[in-house]
C-alpha cells in the first residue's frame, strides 16, 4: 500500500464512519417527517431526539474530516470535484444548516407552532441531506466528473440516473440504520411497543432497499458500465458479503436480537460502500485520475499520516466514552448532578 | 447587464460574489466561534464558582448558559459546515495549488472539532448522568479543543497572509511543501493571540450586555448580577491585553505585509516621522479631511518619531489594497477598542476601590452597547486583515481572481447564502432571546423526567 492509499484510506474511513453514525441522524430525521401528526408522532419525535440529541454533533464532524483530508492529501481531485458538484453540495451545505439548526433550537422554543416550523425544517432537511450526498457520490463513481477546475457539467454531473439512484439509496440506507438503531434504544428504555413500531420500519425499508439496489443494478449498466463492470467483477465479493449481512440483518431483527442486527447491518452498509472504491481501484476520478497520480508530496502525506494516528488515539477512547455514556440508561446515573430548576 | 445574466454568468464575473459570499458566511461564522473558543470557559467556570460555593444562582446561570452554549454551538458548527465547503467550491484555484501546504492545520482543526463536539455532547446532556466533578471536568476538553481549533484555522489565515514552508519551481508549481513550518510563519502567533482574546471580548460583552440591559429593566436580582459580573470582569481582563496586541500584530504586519498597513493608515508616501491619521477619505493617493497626530505612526511602528513607514506607493497600483474600506475599518476596531478600554478602566476602578458596580445607570448603558460594538471591533478587524490582504489570496503569489471558481450560475450561491442566514439570523435571535428572559424550556432529558 502507498502513503497515498494509506490517507485516502482514512479518509474513507471517516466517510464510512459518518454513513453509519451521521446516517443514522439523518434517518432519525426522516422518522421523525413520516411519524404523523402532532400527537400520534409524539413519542416517536421523542425516542429520535433523545437518541440523537447527545451525539449528533460529533457524528457530523466525520464529513468535516472527510473534506479537510481530501482537500489537504489530495487537492486537485478535489478543487475538480467540489467546483463540478458544487449544486448538490451547496444544497446539501444548506440541508446540513437546516437540519443542525432546526435540530438544537426546537429544544429552546416552547410554542407549538415554533416547535413544529423547526421540526419540519428538521426532518425535511434529514430527508434532502443525504438525496444530495448520494448523488454525489453517483456523480463521481460514474465518471461524470473529469479533472479540472469545473471541468464538467455543473448539471448533468449530478441529475442522472446513477446520482439518482445514490441518492436514493443513500436516504433508504440512512432511515434503515436509524430504525435499527432506535429498535435497541427504544428496548433498553423500557419503550417495547415502540421498539416493534421501529422494528416494522427497519424491515420494510430493508425490503425496499434492497428491491431499490437490484433495480439499480440495471441502472448502472447502461449509465455507469466501468462502475458496473467493477461491482460485478473485482468488486462482487464485496457486494456478495453485504447481501449475507443484510439478510442476517433481516433475520436478527425478525427474532428481535437488536444489538447484533446493528453489527449486522452496519457491516452490510460498509461492504456496499467498500464496493465503490474497490471496483474504481485504482483511479480516485474514475477514469482519468489515479490515487497516486493526484495525491499530494511526500511530506504532505507523511504529516497527515501522523496527525491522523496521533488523532485517532485521542478520539477513539473520546468516542467510545460519548457513546457508552448515552447508551447507559438514565436511572444508572449518579446522585447529586441534577440541575436546579 | 441584467441582474439574471449577471447571476447566470460563469468566470471572472464570479469574483464579486464569490468574495461577497465568502465575507457573509465568514462573518457570520467568525461571532459563534468566538463562543465556541471562550464560552465554555466561562460556563464551566460559573458552574465551578456555584459549586464551591453552594450557591444555586451561580449553578442556575452556567445552567441557563449551557442551553445558550448548545444552541451557539450548533449554529457556530453548521455555518462552518458551509465553510468548509466554501474553501473548495470558491475558491478552487487556491486548494488546487496550495492544498497540500497550508490544508494541514484544517486536518488538525478537524481533530480539536470532533474533541469539542464530543465533549459539549457530554457536558450538556450529562448534568443529570454524572458527578458534578466528573460533569465539570467534562468541560475541560472542550476548553482547550476551543482553543486549539483556534489556533489551526488562524495559522491557516495566517498563511495567507504570509505564505512559508514551501518552494516554487521554475513553472510557479508547489515543491517540497512542508505542513509543519507552513503552519508556524510569522503572523501565526499574533493573529492567533489577538483572535483569541477577541473571543473573550466578544464572548464576555456580549453576555455582559444581555444581563445589562436586564437590570436597566429593573430586574436587578442576584441572576443577573452575576450574569453581568462574571462575564464582564473576563473581557475587562482581555481587553487591556488586547490593545498590546494590537501593537504587537501591527508591527508584524508593517515588516511584512507595508501595503496592507499602509492602506490601514492611508499613507500614499513613504515618509520619515510619519502622523497617524484618524478619518478621511482617500481619493487620488492622497488621504483627505483625517485628523493627524504628527509622528503617531512612526512612533507606533517603529516607537521612533523619525521612524521611515513606507507607503502605498512603493507596490504597483494593480497590487494594492481598497484604501477607503481597510483604514475605515481599522480606524472603527481601534477607536471601539479603546472605548472598551475605558469601559474595562472604568468597572475595574471602582470595583478595586469599593468592591460593586458603578451605581449610575449610565454604567449599565455602555455596558448594553458594548456587546454589539465588541462584535462591531471583531468584524471591522477582520476586514481589515481580509480586504487589506487584496489583491491576493495568497500573499504576493496567487491573486483572488485567479483563485475563485469560473463555474457557471455560481454568483446563485450568493443569493441563496443571503436568503438562507436571513433566516438562521432571525431564528437565532429569536431563541437566545427566549433564552435570555429566562423562560427555561426544559430540555428533552429533563421532560422525561417531569413527566
Amino acid at each position: 500500500m502507498t502513503l497515498a492509499e494509506a490517507v485516502l484510506g482514512a479518509a474513507f474511513t471517516g466517510l464510512v464512519a459518518y454513513a453509519l453514525f451521521g446516517g443514522a441522524d439523518f434517518g432519525g430525521g426522516v422518522w421523525d417527517l413520516l411519524a404523523g401528526g402532532t400527537e400520534r408522532g409524539r413519542r416517536t419525535r421523542e425516542r429520535v431526539e433523545r437518541s440523537i440529541g447527545p451525539v449528533w454533533e460529533a457524528n457530523h464532524v466525520w464529513l468535516i474530516f472527510v473534506l479537510v483530508v481530501l482537500w489537504t492529501g489530495f487537492s486537485g481531485v478535489f478543487a475538480a470535484a467540489v467546483t463540478t458538484l458544487y449544486l448538490p453540495l451547496t444544497l446539501a451545505a444548506f440541508g446540513i444548516i437546516a437540519r443542525g439548526a432546526a435540530f438544537a433550537y426546537r429544544k429552546s422554543v416552547d410554542t407549538l407552532g415554533m416547535r413544529r416550523f423547526f421540526g419540519a425544517a428538521f426532518a425535511v432537511s434529514s430527508l434532502l441531506t443525504p438525496f444530495f450526498f448520494g448523488a454525489v457520490v453517483g456523480g463521481v463513481a460514474a465518471g461524470r466528473v473529469p479533472p479540472g477546475i469545473a471541468a464538467g457539467n455543473v448539471i448533468g454531473s449530478w441529475v442522472n440516473p446513477t446520482s439518482f439512484l445514490g441518492g436514493t439509496l443513500a436516504v433508504l440506507v440512512c432511515a434503515y440504520l436509524a430504525a435499527v438503531f432506535l429498535c435497541g434504544d427504544a428496548r433498553r428504555d423500557g419503550e417495547d411497543d415502540l421498539a416493534e413500531v421501529f422494528r416494522r420500519r427497519a424491515l420494510v425499508t430493508a425490503v425496499v432497499t434492497g428491491a431499490v439496489g437490484l433495480a439499480g443494478i440495471a441502472v448502472l449498466r447502461t449509465d455507469a458500465p466501468l462502475l458496473f463492470d467493477g461491482l460485478t467483477g473485482r468488486g462482487l465479493p464485496v457486494v456478495a458479503l453485504s447481501v449475507v449481512a443484510g439478510l442476517t440483518a433481516l433475520w436478527l431483527l425478525m427474532t428481535r436480537r437488536y444489538i447484533a442486527a446493528r453489527l449486522a447491518s452496519a457491516l452490510a452498509v460498509t461492504a456496499i460502500l467498500v464496493g465503490w472504491p474497490v471496483s474504481q481501484y485504482p483511479y480516485l476520478l474514475p477514469p482519468a485520475r489515479t490515487v497516486d497520480e493526484a495525491a499530494a508530496g511526500r511530506p504532505t502525506l507523511l504529516a497527515l499520516l501522523i496527525a491522523l494516528c496521533a488523532g485517532a488515539a485521542i478520539l477513539v477512547p473520546a468516542l467510545v466514552y460519548l457513546y457508552v455514556l448515552f447508551q447507559r440508561t438514565p436511572s444508572e446515573r449518579q446522585e447529586g448532578g441534577h440541575p436546579p430548576g | 447587464m441584467t441582474v439574471i445574466e449577471f447571476l447566470a454568468a460563469g468566470g471572472a464575473e464570479n469574483l464579486w460574489s464569490a468574495r461577497t459570499q465568502m465575507a457573509l458566511s465568514l462573518g457570520w461564522h467568525i461571532v459563534f466561534a468566538c463562543f465556541g473558543i471562550a464560552f465554555p470557559a466561562i460556563v464551566v467556570f460559573t458552574e465551578w464558582l456555584g459549586h464551591r460555593r453552594g450557591d444555586a444562582v451561580l449553578t442556575g446561570l452556567a445552567h441557563t448558559w449551557a442551553k445558550a452554549m448548545g444552541v451557539l454551538f450548533a449554529a457556530g458548527a453548521v455555518s462552518g459546515t458551509l465553510l468548509s465547503f466554501e474553501m473548495g467550491i470558491l475558491w478552487p484555484g487556491l486548494m488546487d495549488r496550495f492544498g497540500e501546504v497550508f490544508g494541514f492545520p484544517f486536518v488538525l482543526e478537524g481533530f480539536a472539532f470532533f474533541v469539542e463536539a464530543i465533549f459539549v455532547g457530554v457536558y450538556l446532556f450529562g448534568w443529570d448522568r454524572l458527578s458534578p466533578r466528573a460533569h465539570m471536568l467534562s468541560a475541560l476538553p472542550m476548553v482547550g479543543a476551543g482553543i486549539a481549533g483556534a489556533f489551526f484555522v488562524v495559522s491557516a489565515n495566517a498563511w495567507m497572509n504570509n505564505p512559508t514552508g514551501f518552494r516554487l519551481d521554475a513553472r510557479g508549481e508547489v515543491v517540497d511543501a512542508r505542513p509543519w513550518a507552513a503552519m508556524f510563519g510569522p503572523s501565526t502567533w499574533p493573529q492567533f493571540t489577538h483572535m483569541w482574546l477577541a473571543a473573550f471580548m466578544v464572548t464576555g460583552f456580549l453576555v455582559a450586555s444581555v444581563y445589562a440591559v436586564g437590570m436597566l429593566r429593573g430586574r436587578r436580582d442576584g441572576h443577573h448580577r452575576a450574569g453581568l459580573l462574571i462575564p464582564l470582569t473576563v473581557a475587562a481582563i482581555a481587553t487591556p491585553v488586547q490593545i498590546g496586541v494590537g501593537d504587537w500584530i501591527a508591527n508584524t504586519v508593517a515588516d511584512n505585509q507595508p501595503a496592507k498597513l499602509a492602506a490601514m493608515e492611508g499613507q500614499y508616501e513613504t515618509t520619515a516621522g510619519a502622523g497617524l491619521s484618524i478619518g478621511g477619505i482617500y481619493q487620488d493617493n492622497k488621504l483627505r479631511y483625517a485628523l493627524e497626530i504628527p509622528y503617531g505612526l512612526s512612533l507606533l511602528i517603529h516607537h521612533d518619531p523619525d521612524g521611515v513607514v513606507p507607503g502605498l506607493e512603493e507596490v504597483p497600483a494593480d497590487e494594492r489594497p481598497p484604501v477607503n474600506v481597510v483604514h475605515l475599518a481599522y480606524n472603527v476596531m481601534v477607536a471601539i477598542g479603546l472605548a472598551l478600554l475605558a469601559l474595562a478602566a472604568w468597572f475595574g476602578l471602582v470595583w478595586w476601590r469599593r468592591r460593586r458596580l458603578p451605581r449610575t445607570a449610565w454604567f449599565l448603558r455602555a455596558a448594553a452597547v458594548a456587546g454589539v460594538a465588541a462584535v462591531v471591533a471583531m468584524e471591522a478587524g477582520w476586514i481589515t486583515t481580509e480586504v487589506g490582504r487584496q489583491p491576493w489570496i495568497v500573499h504576493g503569489l496567487m491573486r483572488t481572481e485567479d483563485a475563485v471558481s469560473p463555474a457557471a450560475g455560481l454568483s446563485w450561491g450568493l443569493v441563496a447564502v443571503i436568503a438562507v442566514y436571513t433566516v438562521l439570523t432571525v431564528f437565532t435571535v429569536v431563541v437566545l432571546r427566549g433564552l435570555a428572559r429566562g423562560r427555561d424550556t426544559l430540555a428533552p432529558q429533563e421532560q422525561e423526567a417531569a413527566r
